[in-house]
């Protein structure tokens, strides 16, 4: 059979050599090889003391995002959830009653909204899906639990805290070319019904 | 005096488990017990100053030997509860053969006085060195004749564990 | 027995049992650290400096460990083997010459426990008594898993002591004696034995690896994937008896292998530093010579259980039986050859 490239080894079924039978040799061989990293530096670190260097825009624990006044931003339209490839998230929609208006920026709101940790793969699809810009991934590193309950994050640990300085900062992640890329209407999946209705119209109109 | 009271004490111990091997109905105790047996026998030549005998003694019997009888008794999962009762005729056997040995001990042990004392013996004879010299001179014969039947015995070993190829 | 003779031998078992103990202890310490570093990981270092606490973090743990016996198992057989495996691997330590006599006041102060003139015996018989711990344990447990596992790890030991006596009986005919103390004293003039020995070494040291039961030779164990062995029903300290006795006879076979090998406590240019530091210093100084080589032995021990991988049961036998057996009878045979020289040369010229 011809070669397809040079790079193939034919495998050959042949005895062994007497210093092969003997082991000896590839056993010196195999403890000189272990020996050598007894002086090489170790590739782990003591974690919570030491910290690796982590990306600034590391995808890490999500935060729902509140608006300048305070309120919540998402309006629980469910595109994250669609987006998301790991069927992390889940949450119930409700209406905004009269006098919640400081604390739902939109008029329906998610009630209950929950994203599984153990499920999330950090991919970052929700935050690009989010039309409200409600939903971002930072670089906290989600705690570990004992049980499965907890890494199931609900609105108490998701929402950022509402006083100012407690707020968490996002503009890593959403820096003006990230709202720039996001308004630019070249890009079909940036573009609602209305546009599509005036590309459209723009079409016939030629 | 100390060594006295050594011999007593393991003199006692001796019969003791030599008894208990006979009496345990479970076959693994009964190994164990031989193996104490054998422990308080080696003590014995200890206090005859042969160190080499003793010391063999516990290689060979009880380190080699008994874990050998161990491992098949293991193997075998033997227990009180599969022990089948023995017949009367067996039981009958048992009483005969016990009571013929018994008349031989004490018929032997009443004309003991009788023998021939060896007394030039060398209280030193059990030390490794004396014992070799004695084995391979005085000795020498029986001992590579003894050697002879261990190899014969190996080599029926060897053959009987072999597969049947023929 | 005076009774200074026998406080004398009280305190140099005490210090045989404390040297074990200690050893042991943080061998497995060292053991963790070795094989983390070998591994190019960083190992225990919470408990105290450096992790040096660890050794003590994990005997308390042992110790608040539930402590199970099995319903159906015999109770006594069942205590009995832990003990059993503990005791037999603190009695080795025995006939090891820790250093040369030391004089104070003109009086020899002899390092070691006793000089049984059958030293290398008394270890042989004391070793093969350790099977019976395993065994013991390994049936007691009522557990089929836990009886294969004592079957397992007694074939083993049985197997390797033949080549392991074998390969001594050459080291007893170049030394003309089996007294540990007078093999060790032998190599003082700076040649060590394992220069007449080294093939008998190298099956001494293969079958003190599978008596100890470590890698590559921890089938008994076999820590990683079957059902833990022979101690499969053991929890607690009684474990920990079992795990313990193990580090202990690994640090007794590296010291009985400096002896018998390496010359114990002789070091090169012993006899020309007596004339500066003096005979005791010198002595003193043995003695740490002989805990570096046990060091290293202990060291290698490890090195070689992170290295190699562990061997299948049928190759484990064939090793034992098909080529560490014969090589050590023709071990024996060259022994007897090279002493015989002279007489041999003497027959062919005539
Ligand atoms: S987070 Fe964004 S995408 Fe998800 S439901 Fe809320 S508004 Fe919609
Ligand atoms: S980061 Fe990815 S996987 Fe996680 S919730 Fe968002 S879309 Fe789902």
């Amino acid at each position: 059979m011809e070669r397809l490239t040079n790079r193939s080894k034919i495998v050959v079924n042949k005895q062994m050599t007497l210093a092969e039978k003997m082991y000896l040799p590839a056993i010196a061989n195999g403890m000189v090889i272990t020996l050598k990293h007894l002086f090489k530096k170790p590739a782990t670190i003591s974690y919570p003391e030491e910290k690796r260097y982590i990306a600034p825009v590391y995808r890490g624990q999500h935060v729902l995002k509140r608006d300048e006044a305070g309120a919540e931003r998402c309006t629980a339209c469910g595109l994250c959830a669609v987006s998301c490839p790991a069927e992390a998230i889940t949450m119930t929609a409700a209406e905004r009653r009269k006098g919640d208006e400081k604390l739902y920026r939109e008029e329906k709101y998610a009630a209950v909204y929950e994203i599984n940790m153990l499920r999330c793969i950090f991919c970052g699809l929700c935050e690009e899906a989010c039309p409200k810009e409600a939903i971002f991934l930072t670089d906290r590193i989600v705690d570990v639990s004992g049980n499965r309950e907890d890494m199931i994050y609900g609105k108490d640990k998701l929402t950022e805290p509402m006083a100012a300085d407690k707020r968490i900062d996002v503009s890593v992640r959403q820096t003006q070319e990230v709202l720039d890329f996001k308004q630019n209407k070249a890009f079909g999946h940036n573009r609602t019904h209305l546009d599509l209705a005036k590309y459209i119209q723009q079409k016939n109109h030629h | 005096m100390l060594t006295q009271y050594a011999f007593y004490f393991l003199s006692i111990l001796a019969i003791f488990s030599a008894l208990m091997v006979v009496f345990s109905r479970n076959p693994v105790h009964s190994v164990l017990y031989l193996v104490v047996t054998f422990f308080s026998i080696a003590g014995h030549y200890f206090l005859m100053n042969s160190q080499f005998l003793a010391m063999v003694h516990i290689i060979v019997y009880a380190g080699a030997i008994m874990v050998l009888f161990l491992y098949v008794i293991m193997m075998l999962n033997l227990n009180t509860d599969t022990e089948p009762n023995k017949s009367n005729w067996v039981k009958g056997a048992a009483v005969v053969t016990g009571g013929l040995m018994m008349l031989i001990l004490v018929v032997s042990t009443k004309s003991a006085d009788q023998l021939p004392i060896q007394k030039a013996l060398n209280p030193n004879i059990g030390l490794i060195s004396n014992l070799g010299k004695v084995l391979y001179n005085e000795y020498m014969l029986p001992f590579e004749v003894s050697s002879i039947l261990f190899l014969v015995s190996m080599v029926g070993a060897v053959m009987l564990g072999k597969k049947e190829t023929y | 027995m005076s009774s200074e003779l026998l406080f004398y031998k009280l305190g140099m078992v005490l210090f045989v049992f404390a040297a074990s103990m200690v050893v042991a202890l943080y061998s497995t310490y060292g053991e963790r650290k070795i094989a983390a570093f070998l591994q190019d990981r960083i190992g225990p270092n919470r408990a105290g400096p450096f992790g040096l606490l660890q050794p003590l973090a994990d005997g308390i743990k042992m110790f608040m460990k539930e402590e199970m016996l099995p319903e159906a198992s015999s109770k006594w057989l069942f205590v009995l083997g832990p003990c059993l495996a503990m005791m037999v691997a603190l009695t080795t330590g025995v006939v090891i010459p820790w250093a040369k006599p030391i004089m104070l006041d003109g009086q020899p102060f002899h390092f070691q426990v006793s000089d049984i003139n059958i030293g290398i015996l008394y270890v042989f018989g004391v070793v093969s008594i350790g099977v019976y711990g395993i065994m013991i344990g390994g049936w007691a447990s009522n557990n089929k898993f836990a009886l294969l596992g004592a079957l397992r790890a007694s074939s083993q030991m049985i197997s390797y002591e033949l080549a392991m006596g074998l390969s001594i009986v050459a080291l007893v005919m170049t030394t003309g004696t089996l007294s540990v103390n007078e093999i060790v004293a032998q190599q003082d003039a700076g040649i060590c034995n394992f220069v007449y020995q080294p093939l008998g070494f190298l099956i001494f040291l293969i079958c003190a690896f599978a008596e100890t039961n470590r890698a590559p030779f921890d089938l008994p164990e076999c820590e990683s994937e079957l059902v833990g062995g022979y101690h499969t029903e053991y929890s607690s300290m009684k474990l920990g008896f079992y795990l313990f006795a193990e580090y202990i006879n690994m640090f007794i076979s590296s010291a009985i292998i400096s002896c018998l090998y390496f010359g114990g406590y002789n070091f090169p240019f012993a006899h020309e530093m007596e004339g500066i530091l003096g005979e005791n210093m010198v002595r003193v100084l043995g003695f740490g010579f002989l805990f570096a080589k046990i060091f290293g032995f202990i060291f290698l021990f490890m090195w070689v259980r992170w290295t190699l991988p562990r061997f299948r049961y049928d190759q484990l036998m064939n090793l034992g039986w098909k080529v560490l057996l014969p090589l050590s009878i023709l071990n024996i045979v060259l022994t007897g050859l090279f002493l015989m020289r002279n007489e041999l040369l003497d027959l062919i010229i005539k």
